[in-house]
């Protein structure tokens, strides 16, 4: 398959993106990546992903493909000659897809709006779920993982991927807010798993640095202010 | 216990187009098993025990192993029990079916019932709009008789709340948000999913469940 067959729209700082970079790299496929603009949105964007007008986009032989955690099994079906993706097993599956809806559903949502979290006792609410959220997944991993390094055993797999992705973002929350919420007390497993993932050699040049998504973070929460009417 | 030594449970309501997605998937492949009608005001300790993070139905337990989330279920069905397959095997068809469906989550759903229940006009506006939006994305999807194409397949099951509880929820709220003239295909379609002899099986009673809705709706637009 020729370099450009395989096209990937996305946007460095997007932990749903990396999911789907994580899942090309896991495969060795070789694609193309087109940073996205925004500001305005660029046609390719429009005309492949009319519904929801987000990144990720896989374009594969002029094909899209949207919302990460599709796209990740579009990869994991399409070359299905490289190490899975999924785990094997229906039941196994089922669990993996499960803790992928609830990060996405519950999880993240929660993380993101500690950012914009009016006065400190809502703040501190949101924190506080945030951790009880990395209980349940300690305990979750633990269960998953019976005693490998990572959810999908030996290698990483689905939901590496999409938890994974988010510890960026986890990163910039404690360094924003002051709070460590994946550390060796209280998430221990989590903690050495998440040194196992960012490691990893298909996640390690697509994890941005939590430096870079601070500073990024930082600007969209002072044009967020700008907009915000007094 | 089902004749193959299987144990097959389904924990629901009657009323959750959830839970008849679920009901909806197991008929369809002629898999026996048990609805343990469940009291969500008064939850039991079976459902805290098979589902203690969301406390919620469906939940799928099959030979005492719990599944939640209507889609992961779905899925987990389709894996599981190989006849009558939901979703397609060519994986580009599969990435459309997975997107379709829970585009109907995310989209059609709460719009469409926020047109609906709620107490605030405005709210419901923006949300008629929001909901003719999203059913116009699938009246153009749709490309045979259902979406599965000649058979029922994974999005035509995820969109059993269109053919069934929009219709009544519309009846309920006097909007017009599933129509033939608005969306032909759409409609069509709906008549011909629900006149398919395993879905006419599986619908819960209408009656009831207006009745259940309307008690609601008439105590939300009392306090307008």
């Amino acid at each position: 398959m020729t370099k450009s067959e395989v096209k990937l729209l996305g946007a460095w700082p997007s932990p749903f993106v990396m999911r789907a970079r994580i899942a090309l790299n896991i495969k060795s496929v070789s694609y193309e990546f087109l940073e996205e603009t925004f500001q305005p949105k660029s046609q390719l964007l429009l005309d492949s992903n009319p519904v929801y007008k987000k990144v990720p986009v896989l374009i594969n032989q002029d094909k899209p493909i949207c919302e990460s955690l599709i796209i990740v099994q579009y990869v994991d079906d399409v070359w299905s000659s490289g190490p899975s993706i999924l785990p094997s097993e229906p039941y196994d599956r089922a669990i993996a897809r499960f803790w992928a809806t609830y990060l996405d559903d519950k999880w993240y949502p929660t993380l993101r709006s500690v950012r914009g979290a009016k006065g400190e006792d809502e703040r501190k609410k949101l924190i506080k779920e945030v951790g009880e959220g990395l209980t349940l997944l300690e305990d979750a991993l633990n269960k998953i993982s019976r005693g490998k390094d990572f959810f999908g055993g030996d290698q990483i797999g689905y939901l590496d991927i999409a938890f994974g992705c988010f510890l960026g973002w986890l990163r910039v929350t404690e360094s924003l807010t002051g709070v460590k919420l994946l550390d060796q007390v209280k998430t221990p497993c989590l903690a050495k798993w998440a040194e196992r993932f960012c490691a990893h050699g298909a996640v390690k040049d697509v994890m941005p640095q939590t430096e870079k998504l601070v500073e990024f973070a930082k600007m969209l929460m002072a044009k967020m202010a700008a907009s915000t009417p007094n | 216990m089902a004749a193959n030594g299987e144990e097959v449970k389904l924990l629901g309501v009657a009323a959750s187009t959830f839970v008849c997605r679920v009901q909806l998937g197991l008929n369809l492949k002629g898999v026996e098993y048990k609805f343990v009608e469940q009291d969500l005001e008064n939850k039991s300790e079976e459902l805290l025990k098979y589902n203690p993070i969301h406390k919620k139905v469906p939940v799928l337990v099959h030979n005492e192993r719990p599944i939640s989330e209507s889609l992961v279920i779905l899925e987990y069905i389709d894996d599981t029990w190989k006849v009558n397959p939901f979703l397609p095997a060519e994986p580009y068809q599969r990435a459309m079916a997975r997107f379709w469906a829970k585009f109907i989550d995310d989209k059609v759903l709460l719009a469409s019932w926020t047109s609906v229940f709620s107490n605030d006009e405005k709210e419901r506006e923006k949300n008629i709009r929001e909901s003719d939006e999203a059913l116009k994305f699938l009246e153009d999807e749709l490309k045979g008789k259902f979406f599965g194409g000649e058979e029922i397949g994974f999005v035509d099951i995820a969109a059993v709340y269109i053919a069934f509880w929009v219709p009544l929820i519309q009846d309920i709220g006097g909007l017009q948000l599933l129509t033939n003239e608005k969306f032909p295909k759409l409609y069509n379609w709906s008549q011909e999913f629900l006149n398919h002899p395993i879905v006419k099986e599986t619908m819960p009673p209408r009656d009831p469940l207006f009745a259940f809705f309307k008690a609601r709706y008439d105590n939300l637009i009392a306090s307008e």
